[in-house]
């Protein structure tokens, strides 16, 4: 019998019941909620006179909706409004575990997971949000549920599953300077396609990912979804087990030593067998932009914008045609000309504290160009601001001209006022430049948070390798 | 939950890949609290020429003459054609209420993002995967004749063209039994409360931290 993999071993240790056909029961350690995908999910309780079958296992937290200005007044948009005082009163009414808008603890609720050691490696983590992949980087098996399984999980503790198949994509070597967690997602992404990890539960591996920081291997999960793949995971290491120690919600003492050592086993076996099997040469990957309406519409920054002509399938030049339009570029023109409105550098791929230092470091001293309207940066929690400030990184965004912002999702998804304008193009450190995700009729730009800081100084993106 | 048994409906084919949640629904809606009236602000930024707004009345606005939805042919259509990957990015759930809402019930398309396919069968839509080969025929079929109109029969596991070619499809058996017979998920789960109870107990044992 061949070794199992990390997803076996996360998956059978979880298994309650399994049908003949394979439909697997599959037990939730711990259930992350925001206000957006959870109000129906509560009204579905109550209207069925059920209650949640293990309180404890669900932390919620408003970031979707929430102002990053001034809090102190509530929230402006009475809709927004409306709806985190619905998960307030939900969660004050079935003793959920909040943090409200304005706890320190309150930010992006794929940051505050492993920041407060309510995400631990061997879990099953979920949320009624796809970028639940995230958690995966600790060992976890964590993705993203619609509403109906949001109730589900909160009546019944346990998922109806299917066992996905099991891909590894291996980064060997070493990753050059400039060259962060965003470029290998995005460059992963590139090469199989956003559907290209669909019906796959993606194991990222390889020396050059056992040498990302924790933070780096959470950018890579992050997008996994991206690559169509419902959950990303990482083995645990010692990075991982350190990662934990003194979180609030994480053990403590023996407790700790006890889990640690359970931890350790969470590694795919020397012999185990994937379904799939992809891999890059850390050497080769440069900083990455795209330049369309999906992100595997993706090129190295010192390429130019694809022609049409060139594209594998007449599916395929149909829709580059459409994204050249919507984003209103030609095709062989240089990446680096490509003049920017916008700057965003915050979401859950890439709101944490390694991601603020970077672009600090390549702003520092600066001042954003004269056609950059607004630079924005927005830390993924409370705590992470915190970090930040007490590392004088503010002073240096400020000094930039950067404006320094309270936590939340922000102009990921543009639910709360920060937006673009129809036609203002951004370069932004976010997952996903579908049209219209910023703000209808922006254009979106996907790069790493130096890649963004850098085109926020210059006015144009440039490589940040030269810069 | 709505059964799905056997539908004849009206087919529209929506010629493109990867369409995203965020292009069936706009962030803006997802605002409400509520689990219906999302249909009239389905694929929202593509059908009207303006910025659609929640709790904005939808009858007024112009239109995209342009769009599929929008041409009087495809006027009452409940069979979406679509292209690969149908679904892709954000996990939300109101992307099939809105679909529903509007009165699409199946989709066909060669493939779908996961978290969308699953939410479907949450929603009493039968969303059908065939070769891209066959879903490019049926588009072609469907853009050449008007009222073009498919007949999907879930327990047969079949599409039948208006000329007679019946077409098979693959479903897995629980997700069929539950969409045919409307059953809540959440009821047949807690049939099995005692297997729960007795898988909190054994992984206390082997694993405390988790439940402290």
């Amino acid at each position: 019998m061949s070794g199992r993999t990390l997803y076996d071993k996360l998956w059978d240790a979880h298994v309650v019941h399994v049908e003949p056909d394979g439909t697997t029961l599959l037990y939730i350690d711990r259930h992350l909620v925001h206000e957006v995908t959870s109000p129906q999910a509560f009204e579905g309780l109550k209207l069925a006179g059920r209650k949640p079958w293990r309180t404890s296992s669900a932390v919620a937290v408003p970031d979707h909706n929430v102002p990053t200005t001034d809090r102190s007044q509530g929230i402006a948009d009475p809709v927004s409004r409306l709806q985190v005082e619905t998960l307030d009163a939900n969660c004050d009414e079935f003793g959920i575990t909040e943090f409200k808008m304005n706890d320190i603890r309150q930010g992006i609720v794929h940051v505050i997971g492993p920041e407060e050691g309510l995400t631990l490696p061997g879990m099953t983590v979920v949320c009624g949000d796809s970028h639940t992949s995230t958690h995966g980087a600790f060992g976890a098996l964590a993705h993203g549920i619609g509403t109906s399984e949001v109730e589900h999980v909160l009546a019944t503790q346990c998922l109806v599953q299917k066992k996905s198949r099991a891909m590894r994509i291996r980064v060997e070597g070493e990753l050059g300077k400039g060259v962060t967690a965003k470029d290998v997602a995005l460059a992963i992404i590139g090469e199989i396609g956003t559907a290209g990890g669909t019906g796959y539960a993606v194991e990222f591996a390889g020396s050059a990912i056992r040498s990302l920081s924790m933070e780096g291997r959470m950018t890579l999960c992050n997008m996994a979804i991206e690559a169509g793949a419902r959950a990303g995971m990482v083995a645990v290491d010692e990075k991982t087990i350190e990662y934990f120690r003194g979180r609030p919600y994480a053990p403590k003492g023996e407790m700790f030593d006890q889990a640690a050592a359970y931890w350790k086993t969470l590694v795919s076996d020397a012999d185990a067998k994937f379904d799939a099997e992809v891999v890059l040469d850390a050497a080769k990957i440069k900083p990455q932009v795209t330049w369309g309406t999906s992100p595997e519409m993706v090129v190295t920054v010192d390429g130019k914008v694809p022609n049409p002509a060139d594209a594998s399938s007449e599916v395929k030049r149909h829709d580059w045609e459409r994204a050249l339009q919507y984003m209103g570029l030609q095709a062989g023109m240089p990446i680096e000309q490509i003049e920017i409105d916008k700057v965003f550098i915050g979401s859950c791929t890439n709101s944490r504290i390694e991601d603020l230092r970077e672009a600090a470091a390549v702003v520092k001293g600066k001042h954003k160009a004269a056609n950059v309207k607004l630079a924005m940066v927005v830390p993924g929690s409370g705590l992470v601001k915190q970090q930040a400030e007490e590392e004088g990184l503010d002073r240096i965004f400020l000094d930039a001209g950067f404006e320094w912002r309270e936590p939340g999702c922000s102009m990921c998804l543009a639910m709360n006022a920060d937006r673009l304008e129809p036609g203002e193009r951004c370069a932004s450190t976010s997952n996903r430049n579908f049209e219209g995700r910023q703000g209808a009729g922006g254009r979106t730009h996907l790069v790493s948070p130096a890649m963004a800081a850098a085109a926020g100084i210059a006015g144009h993106f440039v490589d940040v390798r030269k810069f | 939950m709505k059964p799905f048994t056997r539908l004849d409906g009206l087919a529209v084919p929506l010629d493109r890949a990867n369409v995203d949640t965020d292009a069936i629904i706009p962030k803006q809606f997802l605002k409400s609290i509520k689990r219906s009236g999302f249909g009239p602000n389905l694929f929202d930024e593509w059908r009207y020429l303006d910025v659609g707004e929640p709790g904005k009345s939808n009858h007024d606005r112009p239109l995209n003459p342009d769009f599929v939805l929008n041409q009087p042919r495809y006027q009452g259509a409940s069979v979406l054609l679509a292209r690969e990957n149908f679904g892709c990015g954000s996990s939300r759930e109101h992307a099939p209420w809105a679909l529903e809402d509007y009165g699409f019930r199946t989709i066909i398309a060669p493939s779908f993002a996961d978290i969308f396919y699953n939410n479907c069968f949450k929603n009493g839509i039968l969303p059908i995967v065939l070769d891209a080969a066959i879903v490019d025929r049926l588009f072609k079929q469907c853009e050449a004749s008007e009222g073009y109109a498919l007949t999907v029969d879930l327990d047969k596991q079949t599409v039948a063209t208006p000329t007679g070619e019946m077409i098979a499809f693959e479903v897995d058996a629980g997700r069929k039994y539950r969409l045919l017979n409307g059953l809540d998920d959440i009821g047949l789960t807690l049939l099995h409360s005692d297997r729960i109870k007795a898988y909190e107990e054994r992984r206390k044992a082997e694993a405390p931290w988790l439940f402290a």
